[in-house]
């Protein structure tokens, strides 16, 4: 940020809206200023706080590759305040951005190495962010394959961009949703995240899964890929505590001693495994 | 820095005080209200109380105010203008009367505020300030200073200490440069030191544990029955959080009047139930032990690890303040 106090946000122009599903929306996000633009990176992991003036300010991770460039996008869900107060906002409104902040997942060492995202729900935006930083450069990588689940078909988001993944051909795309939540021409899997990964899982063997999801998933997809055969090293979650400050002062995002905003909010397996279960 | 031995009289502290009125800086200083010492603003000497062990609230609003502008904004459809709280005027600020643990809380708390993200806000505030700290000739059993690396005679963080002697005068010792612009400006105040020794004049403060032992054995009590059983009288009230020179935890809330408005920096607590709460409902710090637990472990583990520097002064405000009688120090000392 070129402001020296560190709480201004950027203003940025809604361009775009896109309905993902029932109460999830995908901003596409233009800074008014230009050189604040031009000025502006990222890499895929950062997450920024996106805020209503007079309503205040709110967590997401950037949902945007760092390929694209001249914008960045948001994905999120409509449940408290201040995600309603973005929900009844409007292309061509202004909306305040600060970031980007945290680490980054280390694509760059991921070369020449299989891929495997696992997602759950709403925890495809962050993911999403990385996926197309790394279908962008695909050259660089071996297989790709994708598992996503949600609760149900129409809590599924990117549905186009789902489409588009599972009619590439060098991608192994997988979807699920949770038993109930199937409609009858529904041609994916039934069942949670974990056990569907268990499946349709790509061998441990040089690679690398990526696992972004509630807590609760992150807790039970972990085990599966250690009977997988995945090592520690391998493995790389994104985690999202509350926080409000997004840069280690406010004090209430850190798992232990490391703070979700700094230090992470990208963690690897082995890292996750020093830390207690704080989040 | 070295620092410069005076002596200054007791009729000339008044004189001191009226000259820093008087060269247009704000001066907050113990004041007694019928229950509480309180860092107040005040105009007069005499307004001014020298009989408190410590003031019932942190001197920390100085720098950190309970709520504090980031920023005003104004918006239309169209357009929304932001101007930027940082570069408004602040007033030099001397903080009379602090004792060594509230000069020594600054420490820590800019660090907080410092870092990879340097706090404009926070630092404008602190670089005006001047700590004039009077050593402490009496403790009570929640004073535990010396346990974390302080003591009642503690320079760290003091501008100028001053240290009652048996004659009544005082000891001035200056410790900053800040200190010696103070002096320099009132030079005529300042005399060549005293001969009396400090230390038989400071309160003795009993020494209940080591910082360092205590931040080893918490590497390891994540897991522990201790958390549940020293928290379980705890109301989540937040005021251990309120009065403590360190704690810096903030919430950012905005406020708004029509087409106008401000965003807040708002103190906040870790004892609060909803400071972790997640939007799903999950919340990773669930119970009032997990929450005792994490001020236990930010300010005796994560940052003496992170900074050296433990994040309590042993002031022992927060225990005094507790309506649960919960006891900071027999919780560590249980540890």
């Amino acid at each position: 940020m070129n402001n020296p106090n560190i709480y201004i946000p950027y203003l940025m122009r809604i361009e775009k809206i896109t309905q993902e599903a029932p109460g999830v929306k995908t901003f596409r996000l233009k800074f008014e200023n230009k050189q604040e633009a031009e000025e502006f990176e990222f890499k895929a992991g950062q997450f920024g706080e996106y805020s209503i003036v007079g309503v205040g300010e709110s967590t997401f991770c950037i949902a945007s590759s760092p390929t694209r460039k001249g914008y960045i996008e948001c994905t999120f869900r409509q449940v408290g305040r201040v995600t309603s107060a973005l929900a009844s906002a409007e292309e061509g409104d202004v909306i305040g951005f600060r970031g980007p902040y945290g680490n980054t997942f280390p694509i760059d060492e991921w070369k020449g190495k299989n891929l495997v995202f696992i997602a759950g729900g709403i925890a495809l935006p962050p993911m999403r962010c990385v996926i197309w930083n790394a279908l962008d450069l695909r050259e660089n990588f071996e297989d790709i394959t994708i598992v996503y689940g949600a609760r149900t078909v129409a809590d599924l988001v990117y549905k186009h961009e789902l489409e588009e993944w599972g009619n590439r051909p060098d991608i192994k795309l997988v979807t699920t949703v949770d038993p109930g939540g199937e409609t009858p021409d529904w041609k994916g899997e039934i069942g949670f995240v974990p056990s569907v990964l268990e499946k349709v899982a790509p061998s441990a063997e040089n690679t690398i899964a990526i696992v972004c999801g509630p807590p609760i998933m992150i807790k039970f997809t972990f085990p599966v890929l250690e009977k997988l055969g995945f090592a520690d090293h391998n493995i790389y979650t994104t985690l999202e505590n509350r926080m409000k400050c997004g840069f280690g002062k406010c004090g209430r995002c850190n798992v232990g001693e490391k703070y979700v905003c700094i230090d992470g909010p990208v963690f690897s397996g082995e890292e996750l495994k020093l830390l207690p279960a704080e989040y | 820095m070295q620092i410069d031995n005076y002596l200054i009289r007791q009729t000339s502290l008044e004189k001191l005080f009226n000259n820093l009125i008087g060269n247009g800086k704000t001066v907050f200083a113990p004041q007694a209200s019928e229950k509480r010492i309180l860092f107040e603003k005040v105009k007069a000497f005499s307004e001014i109380t020298d009989n408190y062990l410590v003031t019932t609230n942190a001197a920390k609003s100085v720098v950190f105010p309970r709520t504090e502008k980031l920023f005003s904004y104004k918006k239309t459809k169209e357009t929304t203008e932001i101007t930027d709280a940082s570069t408004e005027a602040v007033p030099e600020v001397v903080l009379w009367g602090t004792r060594p643990c509230d000069a020594a809380a600054f420490i820590p708390l800019t660090d907080t505020f410092n870092g990879d993200y340097p706090d404009i806000l926070y630092n404008n505030r602190r670089g005006k300030v001047y700590l004039l700290s009077f050593s402490c000739a009496t403790c009570d059993e929640y004073c535990f200073c010396t346990s974390v690396n302080g003591s009642p005679g503690n320079t760290a963080g003091s501008d100028i200490l001053f240290t009652k002697l048996s004659t009544g005068d005082y000891l001035a010792e200056v410790i900053t440069e800040k200190g010696k612009k103070l002096v320099a400006e009132n030079q005529t105040l300042f005399e060549a030191a005293p001969e009396e020794e400090k230390e038989p004049n400071l309160a003795k403060v009993k020494t209940y544990f080591n910082q360092d032992e205590i931040q080893a054995k918490l590497q390891n009590l994540f897991e522990n029955p201790v958390w549940d059983e020293k928290s379980r009288a705890c109301l989540g009230c937040g005021s251990c959080a309120f009065v403590c020179p360190v704690c810096s935890c903030f919430d950012i809330q905005d406020e708004k009047h029509g087409s106008k408005g401000t965003r807040l920096r708002c103190w906040d607590s870790c004892g609060f139930s909803l400071f972790t709460l997640h939007t799903s409902g999950h919340n990773p710090r669930e119970t009032q032990g997990a929450r005792w637990r994490q001020r236990i472990l930010h300010k005796f583990l994560y940052m003496p690890d992170k900074s050296k520097v433990a994040g309590c002064v042993g002031c022992g405000r927060c225990s005094r303040v507790c309506p649960a009688d919960i006891n900071i120090l027999e919780t560590v000392t249980s540890i």
